[in-house]
């Protein structure tokens, strides 16, 4: 690991104007930039340390919530209002990593977390365009049961892995972002980016900005949430693909619905296709499924991973049939 | 501000790439904490960082500064077992014994999160409080790798240590 030089920031503001150095970093519970550190991936030469700034977690005055940046992951997942009001958001951290690291990690960490890709990680061994633009990207054509078939390019197939930015992006959370010329807020979904050709671009946020908070607008559609992953082992793995959903249904007709998908796609998925495709339909199996099929209608697949787009979306509708049920 | 380790003031490192664990194995001889995989995912290096389990391997030494460390080594005074280690040794909780630093104090602190009431992945509904089930608690410990294959002793342990049936 190269040194670095080491401060704890005890204010945003303080946090920013550290963080401004070009190769300076913010470090949070550091489960990923600690490891990328150690493989040579990640270089900084100054972390910022942010995890005394802002954990609460507090009702907004509209009736959502506002998210501390530096609360840790398993504190969200166990707050009651999470609990009661976003129970898929509670679902998906704890379908995440394990206990000890759900406790490191913080909620600014799991967003700006980097892809698990094999060849991403294999610094001497494989060429990829997000470690180093240009050099060609080794998944194609290599290994990627669990790459992206949504929003891909020829430069680069890598998935996000995060499982809590899945519900956050259904639920349309905004994001607080601060930089030593002012704050802003963007839409969670407007954060992460498509690789294109440039896919060590991974998101929207300028140089030195920093996330001090996630809110979540209040979303009564959201008390009836679910999250599912399907991954090859039953605990402490990435998913295959996992869903978010939420869904109001009135007399058998589907009134409201939110739904976005992991392990898919370069960035955290909201299924537009498929939620524009459901509003007023009967709320039956079928009518999810094609909803669904829908949406992965554009899906490029790769050699390993075929069984994406139709696991997808039968995970889907597996979803939407069980809300369904219990609002029947 | 000093780094607090089983109730001992100890300096943080000058060199901000020491790891939490290499602090405790190297500098302090406290070798009772494992180094398996050094990435986070075996769940070897687990301690209590203010209570809770973490990763020391994923930990720079630097920012626990002022924070309270926990290690295998202060469960228990001199010559005698904490419960959960007790179990272990009931149970065959152990082949290799590598592992079982890092799945005695997970287990510690699994059991904290469960008197509060935390959820978990394969809690059926997430406002009841969790029971001490196999499943439960196979389900917390996944971040605590066993390579010998004693897990069926290892959460027997643990389940009885949590159900205080020991």
């Amino acid at each position: 690991m190269e040194l670095f030089t080491y401060e704890r920031a005890h204010n945003p503001e303080a946090a920013v104007i550290a963080g401004a150095p070009s190769r300076a970093k913010f470090l949070g519970g550091g489960t990923n930039l600690v490891d990328l550190m150690r493989e040579g991936i990640e270089r900084p030469s100054a972390l910022v340390d942010v995890t005394g700034l802002s954990q609460t977690i507090v009702e907004t005055a509209e009736g959502g919530l506002l998210i501390g940046a530096a609360a840790s992951n398993a504190a969200v997942a166990e707050h009651r209002l999470v609990r009661n009001r976003y129970p898929a958001l509670s679902r998906a951290i704890l379908a995440g990593a394990s206990a000890q690291i759900r406790n490191m990690a913080t909620v600014g960490g799991n967003i700006l977390q980097r892809t698990r890709c094999r060849y991403f990680y294999d610094v001497n061994g494989a060429r990829c365009n997000k470690r180093d633009p240009g050099q060609g990207c080794d998944a194609i054509g290599g290994f990627n049961r669990y790459h992206a078939v949504l929003g891909t390019s020829s430069h680069c197939i890598a998935t996000h892995p995060s499982d809590m930015c899945i519900p956050l992006v259904a639920f349309d959370a905004i994001v607080h972002l601060a930089a030593n010329g002012g704050s802003r807020s963007i839409k969670l979904a407007e954060l992460h980016r498509d690789p294109g050709d440039t896919p060590q671009i991974e998101t929207a946020l300028d140089p030195g900005e920093l996330i001090t908070a996630i809110e979540l607008p209040p979303l009564a559609l959201a008390r009836r949430s679910a999250y599912r992953k399907v991954r090859d082992r039953a605990s402490y793995a990435f998913a295959l693909i996992s869903v978010a959903a939420a869904l109001h249904v009135d007399d058998n007709r589907v009134t409201d619905v939110r739904l976005a998908l992991g392990g898919v796609a370069h960035k955290p998925w909201r299924a537009l296709i498929a939620e524009r495709a459901l509003v007023g339909q009967p709320a039956t199996y079928d009518t999810f499924l094609a909803a669904a099929r829908a949406e992965l209608r554009a899906a490029q697949t790769q050699r390993d991973n075929a069984f994406k787009p139709e696991l997808a979306a039968r995970t889907i509708a597996a979803v939407l049939r069980t809300l369904a049920e219990e609002q029947a | 501000m000093p780094i607090i380790i089983n109730g001992h003031d100890v300096a943080a490192p000058a060199d901000p790439r020491v790891s939490l664990l290499d602090l405790l194995r190297e500098r302090l001889d406290l070798t009772g904490t494992k180094k398996g995989c050094n990435q986070g995912a075996c769940g070897a290096c687990t301690v209590l960082i203010d209570g809770q389990r973490k990763l020391s391997c994923l930990s720079l030494a630097v920012q626990c500064d002022g924070h309270d460390i926990t290690t295998i080594e202060a469960i228990s005074e001199v010559d005698s077992l904490h419960p959960l280690q007790a179990a272990f040794i009931e149970t065959d909780g152990f082949q290799c014994g590598y592992c079982t630093p890092g799945q005695i104090m997970s287990g510690i602190a699994l059991r904290g999160e469960m008197q509060r009431g935390a959820p978990s992945h394969v809690t059926p509904r997430l406002e009841d409080v969790p029971e001490a089930s196999n499943e439960e608690i196979r389900e917390r410990m996944s971040g605590n790798i066993c390579r010998c294959g004693a897990n069926n002793g290892i959460i027997e342990a643990i389940s009885s240590y949590v159900r205080g049936t020991l």
